[in-house]
């Protein structure tokens, strides 16, 4: 499609065909397509208007003239087509298109009135479209092309269109660098159209207008004038970038409409894939290009990619660079419709393998059998029914499991079953526990097990008779028959040692050396564990916690604290011996919080204190664990360590590092080194750590590098979390740290954990990433696990699925509660299986899948060269979208991209897994800030990974300051800035807030209280309080923000033009960056390469 | 005789110095043939409360290999100046302080009275004296608690500028820090793992001064006492802080499972208290006093493992090899009691319990320190807290009764050769010419370091005999910091005549000094003991009893009842014959710690103590007549005596069989019989007497006749009336020991037996 959109406008740019030749091969060929694609979306308004356009420009005038009115007559015929389709009968888009026809037709006054409306409504349709055609996701694809399928259009009309094929031919030949170049060409068309319909986009708004201000700005006026002279000025964006958005723009209704006008053509396939068809169509046409002759158009962007690429002609370059950002499929646009789509209504888990909202969106779960998605997300809820077709489609069957995630208030916790003395009911071979999926028979006197089909024995008091269905009269009366998620009580068969626990411990760890004291560190965070220690966490309606407190410092000896109840100053005990560590006292150690109270704040008072004149800088790090774990061990119970350091362990001890970061290191082979701890001690320690049920969070304060990627190792293997804080200055990071430690403190821990996910025949959980440790195959051992942790588990198959029966998972954790209580706590899940690949790709979670592959991606670093790892992905991408292309899509040329509906945001997201830190690092990214993020990612939820990877930008003055709740977000690009405005940017890490260099003098009083921009402080961490309603709605969304996200995000100011842009524009993941990641469009180029090699 | 006993009496009071023969065999041979070996016993620093010190230094032979001290035997010229050294003949000048020196303006060191002098040196650094206590505590609660108050009290009775340290320890080891205010900190270390001292001074923080320069050694001696005062401070500084923190401590909090002894590091407690001081304040006085209330259960030194099945090992054990820990433990404290003597750092040990805490292995600690070593059954006993009250006795002049690191040095002329000494020293291997190459308890040096030192602290001194002489000489030159931390030096110069043993056997013989000779003996017996077999070392007893009867006995040939020995020999057999019975020999009925115990004491006390161990002294009580010493007999055993037995280890008094019905009946409470009140009290008086001046407290038993613990009694005396001799049943001339021992009768008959006899 794309290559057709931009064909459109290229002929009017001029006709440089030769570039062309060059840009197609780049990715053109394919990427034309490719990027056709992405416009579609972003397409909706731009595109739309390309279509228009392009038409016109096909006609090689019209461009200059205007490419509007030629674009609308071209839109015309899209737009019938797009009636066209609807009339055939898709009902979802008839209702969307009607509507959006309705609107369209007032909006646009073009003189072409019935098709402007059209192509009008179908970008507004796009937005609609997309929920409605769920089932059309194919019609998205189409949507994709629908550029293609104007580019059929102008072949009706015979003259523009002809050209662009041609160019699509000389795609094949251009190297990726090239590729990139044409993109930025295809782009500046967009803005032409855009322009151009002005009249007819205010509807459809955002798109155009931003398109505009942005270009123009930036250099639509120069390169307009020399690029299409004619044309341009005018227009600015010309045209031809327009109908590229079309051909992104995919939005199904668009692509429909196209695909319809081609359909109409070509046969009546069904509308989605005629609608498809079209598109590819066009690229093909693209490909025929020859024939077609028009190349022109092409010619005309690509010279100016060309430029890109080689700069042939200066002016060109800029103006023809890109490919319209608003035609390729935005994770806004998606987020957004899933939002309204899905989000008014409660999830009722009751029936099998469905897809649930997506993270973003605010759902409420009724659990009716299967295990919430808060707890359970499968990258696919449709698993092919051999491993053939799984293998064929290369999409990872993958669970991300939450076991104890937090639920909202409205949703219910698990309720706990108690089977008495006999403990939970399971299936004597498999040891699956009694769930909703067992089947009861012989009148309920047995049952059969879901997982491994043996039949079991009903205990005499488990009996109960079956009604006419065959299901237990008391089915709704007991959780574990009628529920996805429930908690048994353990008895004591299930403790260490056939002894129930004593209630765990927290332990805190406190590094006392100079950089710690210096840095004011100690005193505050003394200070807050006087108040805090009232917080720990409690069950239920407990008055007071049973969590035991300890409390060590250290920094080359370890001192411990005797803060018995009766003591009248609290004991120090120093131990020294740190090669050998060991746990001074035993009584006085770990006490009730309200008992010693007096003692403790003593002693929280005396610490700083005493350490006050330090001189020390000399840390140790192993024994610290060592210590705690042994406290515990002594103490019988488990526990979690808090630890606070500062500075790389270099005293002579166990553990001990030497710095050993190395940036020359990077991009080669030994890059992995960086990743891999530095010494095996932190391992065994692990170990001993998760057999004791130790968890140990770790809280970095680093002034250098302190190697993350070993002192993480403990934390990562017991469930832990790590949190760093560089350079750490109190008045700075306070309110970070204080926030995070809160919460870490407060939050609810099961500990000595021990997971076990049960699959039902067919399938088997291969793989486990996360944050815990494994000592053997199946048992994922966790001694700590909060609600925030999350593991992904990938299924493998081992036999055929059937679809009858589904595929059925049972993941099972025992824990200690943090009273002390053992349990399991129960999730099931079932899901579809399935022997058309259809359906797979139709059931497919974007989210889930990128959360998966990030994680593999991750741990891959750790063993192979870090480019190794991303060709992988790349690899494994283009796998899964051409396998797409080839069994589910309707067959199209080979020039046209194609993405499952499901999966069309899986270029951009892994375009931004790719340009992560971890994977692709700026120079500003430290070998530390790597591993930390490595870390984390581990662990980290489908919700969090998605705003990792692809940050939400909120344009905080675009709405009225009377609207209260959260401004739409717009696309992580620079583009989509505007100087006049305020951008609230977070990933669940960071914050930054974005203040434009012409953002009103009102705006910048109201929120920073200073008169002008020029006085805003560039790196501010915090809004003054002000009492005005822009202030107040900031700094509450901010709070809403934070309150999100299970770390605190330090704010940041970042003025535009000021050095921390840079940092900033680090997060603007659709853009290119610095340190060489690809922009969306250049990325999805290539992918469309790719997969075109793939289909060749 | 009656000369030489106050001969021998005078110089005993005057250089606290007894020899065993007071004229001195001209020959090697001849001295050989003595049996008794030329031996004294040195009290060096025996009270002289009318021997002030002199405030200079002493006057040195300027013979580098000599050195000896200016002293009355030596020649003087008073008109060139010049003094001869009496050990090595040199001629020396007198320093320009004595330029005034004539013969009616002597110096003091001069004066013939002044054969024992002290000089008060003015040089080096005064170091404060230094206490580190070392407190196990795997105790009862109310032993702590007494344990507690007896340590805090003993904080009142230290010098105030003195420093104090504190060590606990049960399954780990503890260091106080005492300059902090506010909260107590503690360095701990595992119980179970030996450190080298230079891990130790790591870990505590001592080798490392802030500046990590370590080649600048003139830095060093101001960082030191800064570093080290964290764990000992001035008395005075901080006694509040130290008081409380001792009330503040707890039980070792750390469970003992049922059937299982607490885990107590005592091995590692001491290792560390001795590298702390080794890291602080090397070579200065200083007192390590640990406390404990059982074995050592763990880690290096351990004595018994944690079993409670498993006993501690006995004799028996011993005997048959089956101590598995015995010898790697005795390795352990004598390390560490080697690195302790080597810095001049004293090991006290007061030992508080029921069953055997390991003393045995433990002993070189304080034998070899000059520590001392306290046995009790609690540490809530008056016998402990008397014990160590007296520890802290102090002398007419307001000092401690206890000096430091000191160093002894023995000359002699050119007679006689050293051949070693046994007592509470190790050797400082300083050979010399007067070294002999034959060696009798610690040899091989002419000079010993005594750590800890009291006034009644006694060595044995052996010499050999080379040739003869005018008169031998003897100079002990002991260097000693007192407990005013002043450094002295205390110069003791003897000197006793020759005489040919051929022709004046009679002076010799009448020089003798039994009671010196049989201490001696028993010191080289109990030496030989610690190493030998006890028969081995009986039967080398036996022989040279024989052999000294022989030589000087007077007798027919094969005529026992012809035997008969001269005065100043009369009653060594019968020190003898108790020696083999006493607990220094015998290990029966005894546990090796008490053996140990027994044995230490007796290396170390002087010479009329040490009788008293030997043969316990027994005084009767009785209506007819003041109280009376008595043999110790059990013909002294009777009905109406009230018995008082002294055997330094234990006080005793026996109620005889009717004295004890009469106070049963409460005659003591009428008014009539006040008299056997006053008969009854009497004893009790005397016994108070002599706890009061005893150290270490006795034990203290009341009994009477018939009561169990009667047995202390009936253990001790000689059983001239046993089951054996039924004849004597009936009479009342004491009563019958049930026991297989030889009476002294018997022992005697055997005795005159042998020694007539030619056979040997």
């Amino acid at each position: 499609m794309n290559v057709n959109q931009s064909a459109p406008p290229v002929p009017p740019f001029g006709q440089p065909q030769p570039v062309y030749p060059g840009y197609h091969q780049s990715s053109y060929g394919g990427q034309p397509g490719s990027t056709a694609a992405p416009t579609p979306y972003g397409a909706y308004n731009g595109p739309v208007p390309g279509y228009q356009q392009t038409p016109p420009p096909g006609m090689s005038r019209a461009p200059p003239s205007s490419g509007a009115p030629p674009a609308s007559t071209a839109q015309a015929p899209g737009g019938q087509a797009a009636h066209g389709q609807f009339g055939q009968g898709d009902v979802q888009n008839g209702p969307s298109s009607t509507v959006q026809m309705q609107r369209l037709p007032g909006s646009q006054p073009f003189g072409s009135a019935p098709l402007v409306p059209v192509v009008s409504q179908p970008a507004v349709l796009q937005p609609y479209g997309p929920p409605p055609t769920s089932a059309q996701v194919t019609a998205q694809l189409a949507g994709m092309h629908i550029s293609g399928a104007v580019a059929p259009v102008p072949p009706t009309s015979g003259l523009g269109y002809g050209p662009p094929t041609s160019l699509a031919s000389a795609s094949g030949s251009f190297p990726n660098s090239g590729l990139y170049g044409s993109y930025p060409q295809g782009q500046a068309p967009p803005l032409g159209q855009a322009q151009g319909h002005p009249g007819a986009q205010p509807p459809q708004r955002s798109v155009p207008p931003q398109a505009s201000s942005f270009t123009p700005s930036a250099s639509g006026g120069p390169r307009m004038p020399s690029m299409t002279g004619p044309l341009l000025p005018g227009q600015s964006f010309g045209g031809p970038p327009v109908s590229q958005p079309n051909h992104i723009s995919s939005p199904p209704p668009q692509a429909l409409t196209p695909g319809t006008q081609m359909s109409g053509p070509p046969g009546p396939p069904p509308p989605m894939h005629s609608s498809q068809q079209p598109g590819y169509q066009l690229q093909q046409n693209g490909s025929f290009g020859p024939v077609r002759g028009p190349q022109p158009n092409y010619g005309s962007p690509y010279p100016g990619t060309a430029t890109f690429g080689s700069q042939p002609g200066p002016p060109q370059p800029l103006p023809p660079k890109r490919l319209d950002p608003d035609a390729i499929p935005s994770p806004i646009q998606v987020i957004e419709d899933d939002r309204n789509n899905r989000g008014s209504e409660p999830f009722i888990t009751g029936v099998r393998g469905q897809v649930p909202p997506l993270v973003t969106t605010n759902f409420l779960v009724k659990d009716q059998g299967n295990a919430s998605p808060r707890y359970i997300r499968c990258t696919s809820y449709n698993i092919p029914c051999t491993s053939d077709m799984a293998k064929q489609a290369q999409v990872p069957l993958a669970a991300v499991i939450k076991p104890l995630a937090r639920l909202p208030p409205e949703e219910a916790s698990p309720y706990v079953v108690d089977h008495g003395e006999s403990g939970p009911l399971r299936c004597n071979r498999c040891k699956a526990y009694m769930c909703p999926f067992m089947q009861f028979i012989e009148g309920g006197r047995r049952f059969q097990c879901c997982f491994c089909s043996c039949i079991n024995d009903v205990p005499p008091q488990y009996f109960q008779h079956l009604d006419h269905t065959g299901k237990r009269v008391d089915a709704y009366d007991r959780p574990e028959l009628s529920l996805g998620s429930y908690e048994f009580l353990a008895t004591v068969d299930y403790c260490k040692n056939n002894k129930f626990p004593s209630p765990p411990a927290f332990i805190f760890m406190i590094d006392v050396s100079y950089n710690a004291i210096r840095s004011g560190l100690v005193r505050l965070l003394c200070e807050e564990l006087k108040s805090l220690l009232d917080f720990l966490p409690r069950e239920g309606g407990a008055e007071e916690s049973a969590i035991r407190v300890g409390f060590v410092t250290y920094n080359k000896v370890l001192h411990f604290y005797n803060v018995k109840s009766s003591l009248a100053q609290p004991q120090m005990m120093v131990v020294s011996d740190v090669g050998d560590m060991f746990v001074p006292l035993l009584d006085g150690f770990l006490v009730n919080v309200n008992e010693s109270r007096a003692v403790i704040t003593s002693l929280l008072d005396q610490i700083p204190e005493m350490f006050a004149d330090t001189r020390e800088t000399e840390t140790v790090f192993a024994p610290v664990i060592q210590a705690g774990m042994e406290a515990l061990k002594a103490a019988e119970c488990a526990g979690k360590l808090f630890l606070f350091h500062t500075s790389l362990p270099i005293a002579e001890a166990p553990g001990k590092l030497k710095n050993r970061d190395d940036r020359k290191l990077i991009n080669t082979d030994k890059e992995k080194t960086l990743f891999q701890p530095q010494t095996g001690v932190y391992q065994t320690l692990a170990k001993e750590c998760v057999a004791q049920g130790c968890c140990v969070d770790l809280f970095l304060f680093p002034n250098q590098y302190v190697d993350v990627a070993t002192l993480s190792v403990v934390p990562q293997l017991t469930g832990g979390s790590v949190y760093k804080y560089a350079c750490f200055q109190v008045e700075n990071d306070q309110e970070r740290f204080l926030s995070d430690l809160r919460r870490d403190v407060q939050k609810v821990v099961g500990f000595d954990a021990v997971m076990r996910v049960r699959t039902s025949t067919g399938i088997r959980a291969v793989d486990f990433f996360g944050a815990f440790y494994m000592s053997n195959t199946t048992d994922v051992e966790l001694a700590g696990l909060d609600g925030d942790k999350t593991v992904t588990v990938e299924f493998k198959h081992d036999d055929r699925l059937n679809e009858e029966s589904g595929a059925l998972l049972q993941c099972a954790l025992l824990y200690t509660s943090c009273a002390g209580q053992r349990r399991l706590r129960i999730h099931n899940l079932a899901l579809n299986c399935c022997t058309q690949l259809a359906d797979l790709y139709r059931n497919c979670e974007t989210d889930t899948l990128i959360n998966y592959m990030a994680k593999f991606a991750y741990r891959g670093v750790l063993n192979s060269p870090v480019k190794t790892v991303r060709d992988t992905l790349i690899t494994q991408c283009a796998q899964i979208l051409a396998c797409y292309r080839k069994n589910c899509a309707s067959p199209s040329s080979a020039g046209q991209l194609i993405l499952p509906e499901c999966m069309k945001l899986l270029p951009v997201y892994l375009n931004c897994v790719l340009k992560s830190d971890v994977l692709q690092p700026g120079a500003e990214v430290t070998t530390d800030d790597r591993a930390y993020v490595r870390q984390l990612v581990t662990s980290m939820d489908v919700a969090e990974t998605n705003v990792f990877f692809y940050p939400r930008l909120l344009p905080l003055t675009k709405s009225p300051i009377e609207n209260t709740t959260e401004p739409p977000a717009v696309r992580a690009s620079e583009e989509r800035l505007s100087n006049g405005d305020i951008y609230l940017l977070e990933n669940g890490l960071n914050l930054f807030l974005w203040v434009g260099a012409s953002v009103q003098q009102g705006v910048v009083q109201s929120l920073f209280g200073v008169s002008s921009f020029s006085q805003i402080t560039s790196g501010l961490s915090v809004l003054p309080v002000l009492d005005n309603l822009l202030s107040k709605k900031v700094r509450g969304l901010i709070d809403g923000l934070r309150a999100q996200r299970s770390r605190y995000m330090k704010l940041i100011v970042v003025k535009q033009e000021d050095k921390l842009e840079m940092l900033f524009k680090h997060f603007l993941v659709e853009d290119k960056s610095l340190s060489g990641g690809a922009s969306y469009v250049d990325f999805l180029c290539h992918m469309h390469k790719e997969i075109r090699q793939l289909l060749s | 005789m009656a000369t030489y006993l106050e001969f021998i009496q005078q110089n005993e009071e005057r250089d606290g110095v007894r020899f065993s023969w007071n004229v001195w065999p001209s020959s090697r041979l001849e001295a050989t043939r003595m049996v008794v070996p030329l031996a004294c016993l040195l009290t060096p620093l025996k009270e002289r409360p009318d021997l002030p010190p002199v405030q200079y230094e002493p006057v040195l032979c300027s013979r580098p290999t000599c050195k000896a001290i200016l002293n009355p035997l030596c020649q003087v010229d008073y008109r060139a100046r010049l003094w001869a050294c009496n050990f090595c003949f040199q001629r020396n000048q007198f320093p320009p302080a004595y330029a005034g020196i004539s013969e009616v303006n002597q110096p003091a060191e001069l004066m013939p009275q002044f054969s024992t002098i002290e000089y008060v040196v003015q040089r080096g650094p005064q170091c404060p004296l230094i206490f580190l206590y070392v407190v196990d505590t795997c105790l009862e609660e109310d032993d702590l608690q007494a344990l507690k108050e007896s340590l805090q009290m003993s904080l009142s009775l230290l010098p105030p500028d003195s420093l104090v340290g504190l060590i606990t320890f049960g399954r780990m080891v503890q260091v106080h820090e005492l300059s902090c205010e506010g909260i107590s900190k503690s360095y701990v270390f595992r119980g179970t793992k030996d450190l080298t001292a230079k891990q130790i001074q790591d870990m505590l923080g001592l080798t490392k001064p802030t500046v990590p320069v370590q080649p600048v050694q003139p830095a060093q001696p101001h960082e030191q006492p800064f570093v080290s005062s964290r764990f000992l401070q001035p008395v005075h500084k901080i006694d509040m802080n130290l008081t409380d923190l001792l009330g503040e401590l707890q039980r070792d909090p750390w469970p003992v499972p049922q059937g299982k002894r607490p885990l107590r590091s005592t091995g590692v407690a001491v290792s560390i208290a001795v590298g702390l001081l080794e890291g602080t304040f090397p070579n200065t006085g200083a007192r390590i006093m640990l406390f404990m209330g059982g074995p050592p259960t763990q880690g290096p030194g351990m004595v018994v493992g944690d079993e409670l099945k498993v006993p501690i090992r006995s004799w028996h054990d011993i005997e048959k090899d089956n101590a598995r820990f015995m010898k790697k433990a005795t390795k352990h404290y004598e390390m560490l009691a080697n690195r302790a003597a080597a810095n001049g750092h004293c090991i006290d040990i007061y030992a508080c319990a029921l069953d055997q805490t390991g003393l045995l292995e433990m002993k070189c600690c304080t034998n070899l320190t000059g520590g001392y070593m306290v046995m009790g059954d609690s540490f809530n006993t008056s016998l402990f807290k008397q014990t160590f009250q007296r520890i802290f006795s102090k002398d007419f002049n307001g000092h401690f009764r206890m000096a430091f690191g000191a160093t002894l040095e023995v000359k002699t002329s050119r007679e006689l050769k050293i051949a070693g000494a046994i007592g509470p020293c190790v050797s400082l291997n300083v050979k010399g010419p007067c070294v002999s190459e034959n060696e009798l308890g610690v040899g091989g040096t002419s000079q010993w370091k005594i750590c800890g030192l009291d006034p009644t602290s006694t060595l044995g001194i052996y010499f050999e005999v080379v040739s003869q002489g005018g008169r031998g000489a003897v100079q002990f030159v002991t260097h000693y910091q007192h407990s005013s931390t002043q450094r002295r030096i205390r110069v003791t110069t003897v000197a006793r005549n020759w005489a040919d043993a051929q022709s004046q056997l009679k002076h010799i013989e009448a020089a003798f000094d039994q009671e010196a000779a049989a201490v001696l003996m028993a010191r080289l017996g109990v030496f030989r003991a610690e190493s030998e077999e006890g028969p081995d070392v009986l039967r080398w007893l036996d022989r040279q009893l024989i052999r000294l009867c022989q030589k000087f006995g007077q007798y027919n040939k094969e005529d026992p009842t012809s035997f008969r020995l001269s005065d100043s020999f009369s009653l060594y057999p019968q020190f003898m014959f108790h020696l083999r019975r006493s607990p220094f020999l015998q290990v029966f009925n005894n546990s090796p710690d008490e053996s140990s115990c027994y044995r230490h004491h007796f290396a170390r006390q002087d010479l009329t103590q040490s009788l008293i161990m030997i043969q316990p002294i027994l005084y009767s009580y009785s209506f007819h007549g003041p109280p009376e010493p008595v043999l110790l007999d059990s013909s002294s055993i009777l009905p109406d005596r009230i018995l008082l037995m002294d055997t330094f280890f234990q006080i005793v008094i026996y109620l005889g069989e009717t004295i004890a019905q009469w106070q049963k009946a409460g005659y003591q409470d009428m008014p009539e019989y006040e008299n056997f009140k006053h008969l009854l009290q009497a004893p009790l008086d005397d016994a108070q007497e002599i706890l009061q001046a005893r150290f270490p407290m006795p034990r203290y038993i009341n009994t009477e006749h018939g009561g169990s613990q009667a047995r202390f009694l009936l253990s001790k005396v000689n059983p001239s009336q046993t089951h054996n001799n039924l004849y004597a049943w009936g009479q009342e001339t004491g009563a019958p020991i049930l026991t297989d021992d030889v009476s002294l009768q018997v022992f005697m008959d055997h005795l005159k037996k042998l020694a007539v006899s030619s056979a040997c």
